[in-house]
C-alpha cells in the first residue's frame, strides 16, 4: 500500500505539471510506435531491404513524397499504377493466335485510368520473353483517352528486356517529330515523354503553364509475333507516381519508411542505454573518490581533468574513421570516452557533503564496509539527485548517434535517422529540393529530444525544491 | 573500583589535521590530549565538557572512528589501538554508537526494519527469520510499540524521541558490551530527554552495558552515570564518582560548571553568577602547562603556566589535576 500510494502520488505530481504530461504523451507515442517496429518489421531483413540495392525497388519512384503531402498542398499527386500480364485483372489482356507453322501472333492490352492532376515521374515497361533461338518481335503502342494511338517503338525482344519511355532517346525524337508534324512548327521541340503521353495534343503542351493533364482510360498496346511454339512474352506496364507511401522514398527508390521505423527504436535504445549507464557509472567513480578520498581521490580527479580536457567528439570521430563498428560497439566507446565526464566532478561535491551526514558515521561505527557505504548508504541518497540530469542527457545521445552517422560514421548497416539525412545531403537532397527526405527524420529527432526534454525539466523541479511550482 | 575492567584507556592522543592556505604548512588540533581513562563492565561513565573541548573526538577515537595518534585503548583485554578489517569489524560489532542528532543519524531511504537489519546483516548475524525477531526485540526494548506501526515506517514519519529511540535500539543490536553517548538528548525536547535517558539507564542495568554518556549538561549525569570525568581543551582535569565531583569540586574550571547549572530558587534570579573570563583556548596552539591558566583565578605564575598537572588524588576515587590544590592540600 505504501509503494502503491507513493507511485501514485509521484505520478500525481508529475501529471500536475502540463509540460510533463505532453513529454510523457510523446514519449509513449514513440516508444509505442518503436515497439512496434520490433515486433512487426524483423531487424535483419529490415538491413536487408534498406541494404537491397535498386533492383529490390524497381517499381518504386524516385524521390516520392510521402502521400500525406497532399494535406498541406492539395491536389492530387499521381499514386504508382502497375499492370502485369502475369496477374489476374480486367484491365490486361493477352491473345495468341496462331499465324502458320510454329509463328503466332500475340496481343496484348493493358488498360488503366488515370484521375490525377499531375503527371507520372516515369514510365517503365519489363519484358520477360521465353524462346529458345527467334527472339520475338513487338510493337508498343500508346492509346490516349481522346483516341490518339501513337506508335512508339518497335524492339526486337531479349529474354528479359526494358523499355524506360521517359528516358528512350528514339521515342523522344520521335515524339518531338510528331508535335511538330502536327503544329506545323519549323523544328521539333524538346518535349517530355510523360507529358506528351498524358496530354491531349494541342498548342498548350509546349506550354508548361498551360498543359493539362488529360484524365480517362489509357491503353498500352503490345503487338507482335513469336517465332517459335513454346515461346511466350510476359509484360509489365509500371507508371511510377510522384507519392509513395507515409514516408515517401529516396533517391534509390527505397522507401524511407525503413529507416524512420528502424531509427526509433536503435535511437531511443542507444540514447537512454548511453545516457543511463554513463550517468550510473560517473555516480559510482563519484562516489568512490569522495568516499576514500586520499590518492583514489587524486587519481579519479586527475583522470577525469585530463578526460575533460580532451576533445569528445573530434576522438570519437577519429575513431569512428578508423574503425567502421555496428552501434553497438560505438555505444561502448562513447561509455568509455564519457566515463570520467563533467559528471565526477559534479556529482563527487554532492558526496563530498553526503560523506559527512551522521547516518554515514554510523554505518561506519557498526561496521559497514566501505563498499557498502558506497552503495547502500552514499547513491540511494543522489540518485533522485541525479535522475534528471540523465533524463535530459539521452537527448544528446541521440542526437551524437544521429550526428556521426550524418557524417558518415555511424554504423554501415543500421537504417537510421541520421543515416537517412547523410544519404540526403549527399544526394543533394535540400538543393534539389526534397525537403521531406531531411525533415522527417530531422523532425523525429527534435521530437524525441522535445519529449525528453521536457520529462527531464520536470523531473528537476520535482527533484529540487527550489524549482518548485505551486 | 569495582567489577571488571572493560575499557582501558592510557596517554591516548588524537589530533586533527588541518591545512591553511595552498603552499601552508600542517597544523594540528589537539583535540585530545593524553587522556587517561577506565570504565568497567556494566559502569556507566558521564564525561563533560563544553563545546569545543574534544567530548566527541574523544568518543570518537575510542570507537576507533578515528586512529589514535598514540597512547592505548585496551578493550576487554585487547588492544584495539591500531587494530584493521576483521579484527575491528568484531570490535565494532562489540561497540554502540548512539549520536547527537538523531534526524542526521538515520538514513533517510531506509526503513526501521531496514535500518535495524543493517548491523546484523554486515555482521552476519542470524537467519532472516532470527533478524526480523532481534529488530522487534530491539523495538520492544526502546518502547516503540506496538512494533508493526514502527517497523515499516520511515524515520521522517517519527518524532525526534522516537528517533533518538531507533538509534539507540540500533546500537544495542548486536549485544554490544561498550555503548557510546555522545550527546544523546541536546537535540531533543526538554519533555522527552528524562525519558530517553531513564531508557538508557534501564536498558544499561538490564544488559551490563558499559556506557561512556558524553554531554555538556552536567544537569543530566545524575540520571545513571555512576562516575563523571570533567574534560577541557583536550584534557580530562577531575574524575570521581558522580556526587562526590557535583557537591566537592576541586578543579576550578569544575566548580563555575556546577555554578553554571540553572538554580530553581527564583530569587536568585538576579544573582550574577560566577564565570570564568575569557574564551576557552584555540586546540592549535593550546597554553603550555595547565590548559586552564589563562582563565584560572588561583593561577599560580611560574608553576601553572610552565609545567602540566599530574594527577592528586582527593581519595581514593577522586582525581584531580590542578597546581593550586597540589600545593595548597
Amino acid at each position: 500500500m505504501p509503494i502503491k500510494n507513493r507511485i501514485k502520488n509521484a505520478l500525481k505530481t508529475i501529471f500536475f505539471y502540463k509540460s510533463a504530461l505532453a513529454g510523457i504523451i510523446l514519449l509513449l507515442l514513440i516508444i509505442g510506435f518503436a515497439l512496434y517496429t520490433v515486433y512487426s518489421y524483423p531487424y535483419e531483413k529490415a538491413v536487408a531491404d534498406w541494404r537491397a540495392g535498386e533492383k529490390t525497388w524497381l517499381d518504386n519512384p524516385r524521390y516520392a513524397l510521402p502521400e500525406w503531402i497532399t494535406l498541406f498542398t492539395g491536389g492530387n499527386p499521381p499514386k504508382t499504377i502497375i499492370l502485369s500480364t502475369t496477374m489476374e485483372s480486367r484491365n490486361v489482356k493477352k491473345i495468341v493466335v496462331p499465324v502458320s507453322g510454329n509463328m503466332s501472333y500475340i496481343r496484348i492490352d493493358m488498360r488503366f485510368d488515370y484521375n490525377y492532376d499531375d503527371y507520372p515521374s516515369e514510365i517503365n515497361i519489363f519484358f520477360n520473353s521465353t524462346f529458345e533461338e527467334l527472339n520475338p518481335k513487338i510493337e508498343v503502342e500508346w492509346i490516349k483517352p481522346d483516341g490518339e494511338n501513337i506508335t512508339l517503338k518497335s524492339i526486337v525482344l531479349n529474354k528479359e528486356d526494358s523499355y524506360y519511355i521517359s528516358v528512350d532517346l528514339d521515342t523522344k525524337d520521335l515524339l518531338g517529330q510528331i508535335v511538330k508534324e502536327k503544329l506545323g512548327l519549323n523544328e521539333s521541340p524538346y518535349i517530355l515523354p510523360e507529358r506528351y503521353l498524358f496530354s491531349p495534343l494541342s498548342e498548350d503542351i509546349l506550354d508548361p503553364q498551360k498543359v493539362v493533364v488529360l484524365n480517362g482510360e489509357y491503353t498500352l498496346r503490345i503487338t507482335g509475333y513469336l517465332y517459335e511454339k513454346n515461346s511466350d512474352i510476359d509484360v509489365k506496364l509500371v507508371v511510377y507516381g510522384k507519392v509513395y507511401g507515409w514516408a515517401g522514398t529516396d533517391n534509390l527508390r527505397r522507401p524511407i519508411s525503413i529507416a524512420i521505423m528502424w531509427g526509433t527504436p536503435i535511437a531511443l535504445s542507444f540514447g537512454v542505454t548511453a545516457a543511463v549507464t554513463i550517468g550510473l557509472i560517473q555516480m559510482i567513480i563519484a562516489a568512490i573518490s569522495a568516499w576514500f578520498g586520499g590518492r583514489v581521490d587524486d587519481l579519479i580527479q586527475r583522470i577525469t581533468e585530463v578526460n575533460l580536457i580532451l576533445p569528445f567528439f573530434p576522438i570519437l570521430l577519429m575513431i569512428s574513421t578508423f574503425y567502421k563498428f555496428s552501434i553497438w560497439v560505438l555505444l561502448l566507446v562513447v561509455i568509455a570516452l564519457s566515463m570520467f565526464g563533467a559528471g565526477v566532478k559534479s556529482y563527487r561535491a554532492l558526496f563530498l557533503q553526503l560523506k559527512e551526514f551522521p547516518y554515514v558515521e554510523a554505518a561506519l561505527s557498526y561496521g559497514a564496509s566501505n563498499m557498502r557505504i558506497v552503495f547502500r548508504y552514499l547513491i540511494p541518497k543522489i540518485l533522485p539527485l541525479i535522475i534528471p540530469g540523465m533524463v535530459l542527457s539521452v537527448a544528446d545521445f541521440v542526437f551524437l548517434e544521429a550526428a556521426l552517422a550524418v557524417l558518415g560514421l555511424g554504423d554501415p548497416d543500421a537504417p537510421t535517422w541520421g543515416k537517412v539525412i547523410n544519404d540526403a545531403l549527399r544526394d543533394g537532397a535540400l538543393f534539389k529540393g526534397y525537403y521531406y527526405w531531411v525533415l522527417e527524420p530531422a523532425s523525429l529527432l527534435v521530437l524525441t529530444a522535445i519529449s525528453f526534454a521536457l520529462i527531464g525539466f520536470t523531473l528537476e523541479k520535482i527533484f529540487n525544491p527550489r524549482l518548485r511550482e505551486m | 573500583m569495582s567489577g571488571e575492567r572493560l575499557l582501558e584507556v592510557t596517554g591516548l592522543k588524537m589530533y586533527h589535521v588541518i591545512r591553511k592556505g595552498l603552499f601552508g604548512g600542517k597544523f594540528y588540533i589537539k583535540a585530545v590530549d593524553n587522556v587517561d581513562l577506565t570504565l568497567d563492565r556494566g559502569e556507566a561513565l558521564a564525561i563533560i565538557g563544553e563545546s569545543g573541548s574534544g567530548k566527541t573526538t574523544l568518543g570518537k577515537t575510542i570507537l576507533r572512528l578515528y586512529e589514535p595518534l598514540d597512547g592505548k585503548i585496551i578493550f576487554d583485554g585487547r588492544d584495539v589501538t591500531h587494530i584493521r578489517r576483521g579484527e575491528l569489524k568484531k570490535y565494532r560489532r562489540e561497540t554502540g554508537f548512539v549520536q547527537q542528532d538523531p534526524y542526521g543519524a538515520l538514513p533517510p531511504f531506509m526503513s526501521i526494519r531496514q535500518i535495524l537489519e543493517e548491523p546484523l546483516k554486515i555482521h552476519k548475524i542470524g537467519t532472516k527469520e532470527e533478524r526480523l525477531e532481534k529488530v522487534y526485540k530491539a523495538l520492544e526494548e526502546v518502547r516503540l510499540t506496538p512494533v508493526e506501526d514502527f517497523i515499516n515506517k520511515y524515520p521522517h514519519m517519527l518524532s525526534g524521541g522516537q528517533q533518538q529511540r531507533v538509534v539507540i535500539a540500533r546500537s544495542i543490536i548486536t549485544d554490544p558490551k561498550l555503548v557510546i553517548a555522545d550527546e544523546p538528548v541536546s537535540m531533543l525536547d526538554a519533555s522527552v530527554r528524562v525519558e530517553i535517558l531513564r531508557l538508557m539507564e534501564s536498558i544499561q542495568k538490564k544488559y551490563k552495558l558499559g556506557i561512556i554518556y558524553i554531554s555538556h549538561d552536567l544537569s543530566t549525569t545524575k540520571y545513571f552515570s555512576s562516575r563523571i570525568n570533567i574534560m577541557y581543551a583536550g584534557k580530562l582535569v577531575e574524575g570521581g564518582p558522580t556526587r562526590e565531583v557535583i557537591y566537592n569540586p576541586i578543579h576550578p574550571y569544575t566548580r563555575y560548571l556546577i555554578n553554571a547549572l540553572p538554580d530553581p530558587d527564583a530569587n536568585n534570579r538576579f544573582v550574577k553568577r560566577d564565570v570564568p573570563p575569557g574564551e576557552p583556548p584555540s586546540l592549535i596552539n593550546p597554553p603550555t602547562g595547565c590548559r586552564f591558566y589563562p582563565r584560572c583565578p588561583l593561577f599560580i605564575k611560574g608553576l601553572c603556566d610552565v609545567k602540566e598537572p599530574g594527577y592528586t588524588y582527593v581519595n581514593e576515587n577522586h582525581w584531580v589535576k590542578c597546581w593550586y590544590y597540589e600545593e595548597n592540600r
